[in-house]
């Protein structure tokens, strides 16, 4: 199927519209996915969980990813897609964390290992509507920029500046 | 990372997610690209056949699950490595027919019961599916054979007793007749 079917205008939006549907199967193998960005899932995952649980954010953020795949609906950003799954999983693994008591010593362990954002931060993010809590962890802890935030959010720039914006001034009203 | 892939890899495997495992294999010729589905042996890559396209086949045409995972391709490797030291002369694994339909597909059963050192012709072959003059499309089925070796596709002939094409080259195939003692070293 060629893009530029030279056929008027009619035909040209018929083979552009058979081409989107064509491109929902158009997905790489997987292992492509975990070639050219398991490095990334794994510095996401020890950024967000530390070095200690950072393998287990990491499986589960595959597996999930392989779950979802053969149903993903575009492969435009598959990195920016990855990404969001792992802070996802990260998140999920701080919220059990935070229902589940820990042995002290453990949480020390963590501590002294790995430094991570002051007490509450991330229960406080992990409690935000999803679109606010993805665009925050995707531009403070990945570092995405606006652009890519939208890309992997399947939103326009603009939304997604909103959604930063509104969960930014939701988090600092219940930290403060 | 190599321990957290193949924990992966596992894990996927165990979990029902593993639609595709592939795995690459050594032979004589170079390089063999292996995959299985559950069902089993689904596609066998020759040396000059790009690997990259093969697995992007397999991700449209299969299941975009596709994964590096040798376990499940062991039994297959082991095969493979005894018949070309020519220790093995048939093949006993379990096969996914899916990439090949109808009358190819026919084809391809009739080609997996030639036995070893034994060759057949494009005709022959046409006749056992049921259409003795469909002999091209017999050619066809034989040139897109996605189980190569396995379903010795290498034993089918032209009438004239000329060697006919091979995916992997006529070298390969003059090569695997050798091997077999088709024709004289």
């Amino acid at each position: 199927m060629t893009a530029n079917a030279p056929l008027g205008p009619l035909v040209s939006r018929f083979y552009g519209r058979r081409r989107l549907i064509h491109e929902v199967t158009e997905l790489p193998p997987f292992q492509t996915l975990i070639d050219e960005h398991a490095g990334d899932v794994m510095a996401v995952c020890r950024g967000a969980v530390g070095r200690g649980d950072a393998e287990d954010c990491f499986q589960e953020t595959f597996i999930a990813a392989l779950r979802a795949y053969p149903k993903l609906r575009e492969n435009g950003n598959l990195r920016g897609w990855l990404i969001t799954i792992a802070h996802r999983k990260a998140i999920d693994h701080h919220r059990a964390r935070g229902r589940r008591p820990l042995p002290v010593a453990a949480l020390e362990e963590v501590a002294v290992s790995d430094p991570e954002p002051a007490d509450g931060i991330w229960e406080a993010v992990g409690a935000l509507p999803p679109k606010q809590r993805a665009a925050v962890t995707l531009r403070y802890a990945s570092d995405l920029p606006h652009a890519e935030i939208a890309t992997a959010l399947g939103c326009s720039p603009e939304a997604a500046r909103r959604s930063l914006h509104e969960g930014l001034k939701r988090l600092r009203k219940e930290l403060a | 990372m190599r321990d957290s892939l193949n924990r992966l890899a596992r894990r996927a495997a165990d979990e029902g997610l593993l639609d595709v495992a592939y795995a690459t294999a050594d032979s004589p010729f170079g390089p063999l690209l292996l995959a299985g589905t559950p069902r089993g042996l689904v596609r066998v890559g020759l040396p000059n056949q790009d690997a990259g396209e093969l697995l992007g086949d397999l991700a449209t045409r299969v299941s975009p699950r596709v994964l590096e995972a040798p376990a499940r391709l062991d039994e297959a490797r082991r095969e493979l490595d005894l018949y070309f030291e020519g220790k093995l002369t048939e093949f006993d694994l379990p096969l996914d027919w899916r990439l090949s339909k109808d009358f190819r597909r026919r084809v391809l059963r009739a080609i997996g019961r030639i036995p070893y050192g034994q060759t057949r012709t494009y005709m022959q072959m046409a006749s056992s599916a049921g259409n003795e003059r469909a002999v091209r499309a017999a050619g066809t089925a034989c040139g897109t054979n996605p189980l190569p070796l396995v379903v010795p596709c290498h034993r089918v002939l032209r009438s004239g007793g000329g060697l006919g094409g091979y995916g992997g080259g006529v070298e390969m195939k003059e090569a695997l007749l050798r091997l077999e003692g088709v024709l004289g070293s």
